[in-house]
């Protein structure tokens, strides 16, 4: 676990400015990013029953709950469970067909580029809905920039089917079992990831003529 | 065996024909005996597919035997630019991503910056109220151009006349308070940048009693009219089994008569002191969505009336000053300003006051590490913002699930075995807003 | 000349020149080219009350081979923009291309991966447009200003000039980028 609270990155100065003659005294600062620190049990409101009956639910499918369940965070009164990335399947299946969980709707799913954290590089968040029990949850998994495969929940949330290439599409997160795992949003033959963090803003060629936008920060300059 | 006008190409299925434009009398002579399927392309320049959308369709005779949605012909990168700007001039991007409901997409915006903040109970009552407020008026236009852009592709010409009649109605009320037509970033983390002006709330007392008559004309001419009811009754079927698996929101899972509204099953903003009823209908059709509408713009005109009596005076930004934008913003004759007070204040009394703006507006606030999702029910069903800080002045990464993105999922759902014209007013019961799926 | 003073009462003279210009501005048939935000705006324009018809300009083609202008209404994309091409290819001359807002214009404040900062990159423009969205009067002015452009338009021998020198002054023109504008 200690793993996984430790630093993200470490910030000096503000304005992100290195070695300056900045004389505003903020220039020593220095501040570290970590990650979502892990919440102890009893984590109140209804998450303590939920958890349990994922635990149940998983060890009925002869899985250790502690292997599976990484880490669980609340944050702002929002529950996430981290979860270790080759079980992703087998806990979605249980959200959903639990009767005390039931998570009917699963809203899609996002991913959010850290290069920083060595070997999980790239997290990516489902966030579920039911509407049963009217409650919220979010499901994460980190992956490594070098092999982010993760399965497809196409089979358990069939609507996942889009949202799973476009993330694809802009992360290069590869959904095992997807029935067609291609570009969404960008042109076909597009290369790279836009969304990495790695990826510039700007700066790349217009298809048409060859032409290259300049990045924002080198498009005009007064002298 | 070629025709002179479609070159013909061998393929693992068979030949393929490739016809753009030309006779078709001479290809069908030249492809006689052959096994006829049909691939027809339509889009993304089309102007019935609601927007920028490319369909595939397979045919058969006029049967549609498989449609694969082509999207991404408007994909803008407002996700990626929001993370190169700070917090507050994000809302700047965001509305112009789901352009038929801009202050939907602010708000749950902003509404994520502040549970990262940890301030949501600290934005003042009015500030929320005219946040439902002018939530409330756009559902209205966005069902309006709805209903017009959903009637122009079925040839109901005059519902179109009519939708576009009432929105310019609306569109003066949104002018009159944040200065813009579209595309208003109005509303701020931390409240609403500025206050109702002078005569606003009778404007708009004015407006919503007008409209309460001349939406009726929609209803006049298309509820119960034997050409629409032919054209939409029993189309674009999905059920609630369906909408659940592809997660289909909004108007569409409420046809199949769960009352699922998140204004309701979980209310934000102060949404559970307002009194309407969910409008559902139980036949999973194109008719039942368009009924939904219909009521919704009813419900939605009441809601704003309840809204006007819940406004009492109060800041619209909140207290916290190193959150709240300094410049109090005001409406001038060319448009949203800062207040003249505020400029002679700045530069002439404080140089505190000075470097206070100088810093928020340059660099912006300071948003802790974390990750939330926030949503809220947008015209077209369940729209979320995920929004990731890593305790710096701008966000880190926001993601949106946008309704109209997850609802065209359903095309091949609502549009397959049925003829091409039931594919379009399928497809336009979804309403689809292509900036939103793309983004 | 007495050409004038011998004609029946009723009858005008103008060159040729003139007269196809009027027939061709007061019937310029745009094609829909509706992509974002300023869709809705032009469709708002084409409306009840904007009315662009009184200008003789309500018949969107949907078709790009029966329209003369193309209003490209919204950001561009690099996923649309060949499309948009082929679209400006299939309409038949002359035909004039009108930039509507800011992002068709330069791209706008999507200055990203994902948006051609600028039609001129993908298709030779008329008109530009400012505005984020231009509201449907700046719409109507703009079109009102391309009538007049097309008014004057040359034809003929003095048109192939006209090109020649256009595009003489053109490459002489320093790029954008190196532009200094007032502050030269
Ligand atoms: S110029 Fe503004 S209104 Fe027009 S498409 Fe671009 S963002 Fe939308």
């Amino acid at each position: 676990m200690t793993e996984l609270t430790r630093g993200l990155e470490v910030r000096e100065g503000s304005f992100g400015v290195h070695g300056s003659p900045d004389t505003s005294g903020y220039g020593g600062l220095r501040k570290v990013v970590s990650e979502i620190p892990a919440a102890e049990p009893p984590f109140g409101s209804w998450f303590d029953k939920a958890v349990l009956a994922l635990s149940k639910s998983l060890k009925a499918k002869d899985l250790m709950p502690e292997q599976v369940i990484e880490k669980v965070m609340i944050y702002r009164a929002e529950l996430t469970l981290m979860i270790a990335r080759e079980h992703l399947l087998t806990v979605m299946q249980s959200l959903r067909d639990e009767d005390e969980l039931s998570f009917e709707v699963c809203l899609g799913v996002a991913g959010v580029h850290w290069p920083e954290e060595q070997g999980r590089e790239i997290h990516i968040n489902y966030p579920l809905l039911s509407m049963l029990h009217n409650r919220r949850l979010s499901v994460e998994v980190a992956l490594p920039v070098k092999d982010p495969r993760v399965a497809s929940v196409t089979s358990v949330y069939p609507g996942n089917n889009w949202h799973e290439r476009e993330t694809y599409d802009f992360f290069g997160v590869i959904f095992v079992g997807h029935p067609g795992l291609t570009r969404i949003l960008m042109p076909d033959d597009w290369p790279g990831f836009p969304q990495r963090k790695d990826y510039p803003l700007s700066g790349v060629d217009v298809e048409y003529k060859g032409a290259i936008i300049p990045p924002p920060d080198e498009r005009r300059w007064y002298t | 065996m070629t025709t002179d006008y479609a070159p013909s190409i061998e393929t693992t299925e068979g030949t393929v024909f490739n016809l753009s434009g030309g006779d078709w009398e001479s290809l069908v002579t030249g492809v006689e005996g052959e096994q006829e399927r049909i691939v027809v392309n339509m889009g993304p320049q089309h102007p019935s597919t609601h927007g920028v959308l490319r369909l595939i369709l397979e045919l058969d005779g006029e049967t549609v035997v498989q449609v694969r949605p082509g999207i991404g012909y408007l994909h803008t990168g407002i996700e990626k630019n929001l993370e190169f700007r700070n917090w507050v001039q994000g809302v700047t991007f965001v509305t112009r991503m789901d352009y038929l409901s801009p202050f939907f997409n602010e708000t749950v915006y902003c509404m994520g910056v502040e549970k990262l903040l940890g301030i949501s109970d600290q934005v003042p009552e009015r500030a929320k109220t005219l946040r439902i407020l002018m939530m409330e008026l756009n559902r209205i236009s966005s069902h309006l151009v709805a209903l017009a852009t959903g009637g122009m592709e079925l040839g109901a010409l005059t519902a179109m006349t009519f939708g576009f009649r009432d929105r310019e109605l609306i569109l003066d009320i949104f002018e009159m308070v944040t200065g813009l037509r579209m595309n208003h970033a109005y509303v701020r983390p931390g409240g609403v940048s500025c206050d109702l002006p002078p005569g606003a709330v009778e404007k708009i007392r004015a407006t919503v009693k007008h409209l309460r008559k001349s939406t009726q004309d929609n209803v006049n001419i298309l509820v119960g009219n034997q050409i629409w009811l032919g054209r939409t009754k029993g189309v674009g079927y999905l059920d609630l089994q369906g909408c659940l698996a592809l997660g289909v929101t909004g108007p569409v899972l409420r046809a199949t008569g769960v009352p699922w509204d998140l204004r309701k099953t979980q209310p934000y903003l102060g949404y559970e002191r307002y009194e309407f009823e969910v409008q559902t209908q139980d036949t999973c059709d194109a008719y039942g969505r368009f009924l939904i509408r219909l009521g919704e713009i009813a419900e939605s005109l009441n809601l704003v009336d309840q809204a006007l009596d819940f406004l009492e005076p109060g800041p619209v930004m909140i207290e916290d000053k190193s959150i709240a934008w300094p410049a109090q913003l005001a409406l001038g004759a060319d448009g949203l300003g800062n207040s003249q007070e505020h400029i002679a204040k700045i530069m002439s009394q404080s140089m505190e006051a000075l470097i206070h703006h100088f810093k928020l507006v340059t660099e912006g606030f300071q948003v802790p590490r974390g990750q939330v999702y926030t949503a809220v029910e947008s015209p077209r069903g369940e729209l979320g913002a995920f929004v990731v800080s890593d305790d710096s002045t701008r966000p880190y990464r926001v993601h949106f699930r946008d309704p109209s993105f997850s609802n065209l999922q359903a095309t091949p759902a609502v549009g397959e075995g049925g003829q091409i014209a039931d594919l379009i007013a399928a497809l336009a019961s979804l309403d689809p807003v292509m900036g939103g799926v793309d983004r | 000349m007495g050409l004038e003073e011998k004609l029946p009462s009723g009858i005008l003279l103008t060159t040729v020149e003139k007269l196809a210009g009027y027939s061709r501005k007061t019937s310029l048939w745009p094609a829909t080219f509706g992509l974002a935000c300023c869709a809705i705006e032009m469709m708002a324009t084409g409306a009840g009350r904007f009315d662009l018809a009184r200008f003789g300009m309500e018949v969107f083609r949907a078709s790009p081979r029966q329209a003369d202008l193309m209003i490209v209404a919204g950001r561009v994309s690099q996923k649309m923009a060949p499309v948009l091409r082929q679209i400006y290819d299939q309409m038949a001359s002359p035909k004039w291309v009108l930039a509507m807002g800011v992002c068709a214009s330069s791209g706008g404040m999507f200055n990203n991966y994902a948006i051609v900062q600028g039609v001129d990159h993908v298709v030779p423009v008329d008109m530009y447009l400012p505005g984020c969205p231009p509201r449907p009067e700046m719409l109507i002015d703009a079109i009102l200003k391309l009538q007049e452009k097309i008014q004057n338009e040359k034809m003929g021998s003095a048109k192939r000039e006209e090109i020649v020198l256009n595009e003489e002054f053109a490459r002489k023109e320093l790029p954008l980028l190196e532009r200094k504008g007032l502050l030269a």
